[in-house]
């Protein structure tokens, strides 16, 4: 690990300079600290993982960065821009798309419909041009469903282009919502435990397409897993987190070899 | 068997978008336009303009509207009768303050206030989910016929605090007062609601619709999408107040003629719409028109039967009919919970392999 600029991983993908950064990142409920003073930064181009034990705060930094919960103290710093405290949607705007735990798709349309809606923010003309639908709304809706079609091709789920996802199953949901965040073509993209529920098939599945985006868009990824072994063959940088502090942070092999993280997954004797 | 796809290949993907993506469907659609607009304007009596036709279409466009809130964005509202009211008190302080005014851009007008109207009252949408907000639209509805009952400007300080509606024409002839030919009045609404119709259904398949949509379905990954949950609430409002409004101001000015704010826009009406919507299909265009037809024609037929062919008393009549209706919503949804357009939507899928199971 330099900290250089950029550099080239051994696998030919280039790191650039940090595209966000978390500075001591403080967040309270009530009394309950559930992230202290916590600081790491996501790379240009890497796939960077969030590990932890349960309510270790991993979520709640997702939720962080995707401006569901606003930290009491610290800064974050988006594409060399200190950023101010914003609402989800606008963050969104920004190029920040994210998936869920668990499963947040929109149960009552298809997996067209649901990749479609992810292209919301690249999508403008207004309400008189929609309601009128041949000519402009027309042309971009085309436009954006060419965008979309490639990916479907890319997750391959064509042929359920206009099934309704409520009736599809749990691999393939998922796959939907990483289409759905996909088609928004973010700079960013944050995963929560993408591989949550899986079998190994579908685990290899969804890693491989996991590098795949990162490697043929170049898309950022920040990822929250449970599974470490997916964590240390996909990821370039691991921060590790435990009762809402930092323990550790750094290459997979750096922190498999981390003290502080050894006694966190496998326990300590207190004598 | 009857009704497949086979052999209807989509090149593009504007035609692979299209509202009817079949050709039987198409042309099963351009038939009905057909008959609508030029068979059914020479054969109209006064009796089916008035008990029928021109009911279902003045529904059918309220019933698009609270779709479009309900249906669509997902947003519970018990204001239907309230917005109705709007629409038609705006057409008539228009009607009568801009005597040149074409009733064609009155109505329209009237919409444009009942969708500012339903704006105001969509606010706390933003806070309130579910039943809660149908209680906050119910003080919609309660509040704005107390309003136009209390206000006198409202009714013109006339002393029956009735509202009437003027003589007006389009391109020469007369489509509201007491000497508008049914012809007149049908093809006026007729042209509206198909309008509309098109509109409608031209929002909820694009970029709009898909972000009240998501609203409706997912309000956290809607907001994570990029989506401004309360600007896209409230235009769910104002789109479907804009449809109501117009439908209150053509069943006044078009329709009664005359009404009394109480009696006309009442409660009730906002039940009515909302049944017509379950029963017709949440979230579908075409269940906003069966709706409508369902509640308006199914009374005219089951009094038809029961007095005109059996002889019932008319007061007898009367219960039955309640009974009957009560019995065949309940019917509707136990069998089919997500409406009759569901319904349709299952037997055309069932039509496609006929006579084979699978």
């Amino acid at each position: 690990m330099s900290d250089a600029e950029t550099y080239v991983t051994a696998d030919g993908r280039t790191i650039g300079p940090p595209i966000m950064e978390m500075r001591d990142i403080t967040l309270k409920f009530g009394g309950v600290t559930a992230i202290s003073n916590i600081s790491f930064d996501i790379r240009e181009g890497e796939i960077r993982a969030i590990i932890g034990p349960n309510g270790a705060g991993k979520s709640s930094m997702l939720n962080v960065i995707n401006g569901f919960y606003h930290p009491q103290e610290g800064e974050i710093w988006f594409r060399g821009k200190k950023r101010k405290p914003m609402k989800p949607y606008q963050i969104a705007q920004q190029g920040i798309a994210r998936t869920f735990q668990n499963i947040a798709l929109f149960k009552g349309m298809s997996t067209l419909d649901n990749i479609m809606t992810g292209r919301f923010t690249h999508m403008k003309t207004n309400i008189f041009w929609q309601a009128l639908w041949k000519g402009p709304a027309e042309r971009e809706e085309v436009e954006n469903r060419e965008i979309v079609e490639k990916v479907i091709d890319f997750l391959e789920i064509q042929a359920i282009r206009k099934t309704p996802v409520g009736a599809l199953p749990y691999g393939l949901q998922k796959r939907v919502e990483l289409g759905r965040a996909l088609a928004a073509q973010p700079k960013l993209l944050l995963l929560d435990e993408p591989m949550a529920g899986m079998n190994v098939e579908e685990k290899e599945d969804m890693s491989r397409f996991i590098l795949d985006v990162n490697d043929e868009f170049g898309t950022t990824i920040a990822l929250i897993e449970h599974d470490m072994g997916v964590v240390m063959d996909i990821s370039d940088r691991v921060v590790v987190l435990d009762y809402g502090k930092k323990i550790g942070d750094g290459t997979p092999d750096e922190v498999i070899n981390n003290q502080d993280v050894i006694d966190a997954y496998l326990g300590v004797s207190h004598d | 068997m009857f009704y497949r796809e086979a052999g209807d290949y989509k090149k593009t993907y504007a035609e692979d978008n299209q509202t009817f993506p079949l050709k039987l469907d198409r042309y099963g659609y351009y038939v009905i336009l057909a008959v609508a607009f030029g068979i059914v304007p020479l054969v109209i009596n006064d009796y089916w303009a008035s008990a029928v036709l021109i009911p279902f279409l003045i529904w059918s466009i309220a019933a698009l509207g609270l779709n479009i809130l309900v249906g669509y964005c997902g947003q519970l509202s018990l204001g239907t009768g309230g917005f109705m009211a709007v629409g038609a008190y705006s057409s008539y302080k228009l009607m009568t303050s801009f005597p040149d005014l074409n009733i064609f851009f009155i109505v329209l007008i009237s919409g444009v206030i009942t969708a500012a109207v339903g704006v105001v009252f969509g606010l706390p949408s933003l806070r309130i989910k579910g039943f809660y907000l149908a209680v906050a639209t119910l003080a919609a509805q309660f509040f704005l016929v107390w309003l136009f009952n209390k206000v006198e400007w409202f009714y013109n300080y006339s002393a029956s605090g009735q509202i009437s509606a003027p003589t007006r024409t389009v391109a020469g002839f007369e489509v509201t007062g007491a000497t508008a030919s049914p012809e007149a009045k049908y093809l006026f609404c007729l042209v509206l609601a198909v309008l509309l119709a098109w509109f409608a259904r031209n929002l909820t398949r694009g970029r709009i619709g898909r972000s009240w949509m998501a609203i409706r379905d997912m309000d956290i990954a809607a907001e994570i999408i990029g989506v401004n949950p309360l600007k896209t609430k409230l235009m769910a409002f104002a789109v479907s107040s804009f449809l109501i409004g117009v439908s209150g101001s053509l069943f006044f000015a078009v329709y009664l003629g005359a009404v009394e704010v109480g009696e006309a826009f009442g409660i009730q009406k906002s039940f009515l719409v909302l049944f017509m919507i379950i029963i017709g299909g949440l979230g579908s265009i075409l269940g906003s028109f069966i709706g409508a037809a369902f509640l308006v024609l199914m009374p005219v037929l089951l009094k038809n039967i029961m007095v005109g062919q059996l002889g019932f008393p008319i007061d007898i009549a009367a219960h039955f009919e309640l009974l009957i209706i009560g019995f065949l919503i309940m019917l509707t949804l136990v069998l089919e919970p997500h409406g009759i357009a569901q319904l349709w939507r299952v037997t055309k899928q069932k039509l496609r392999l006929w006579p084979f199971p699978h």
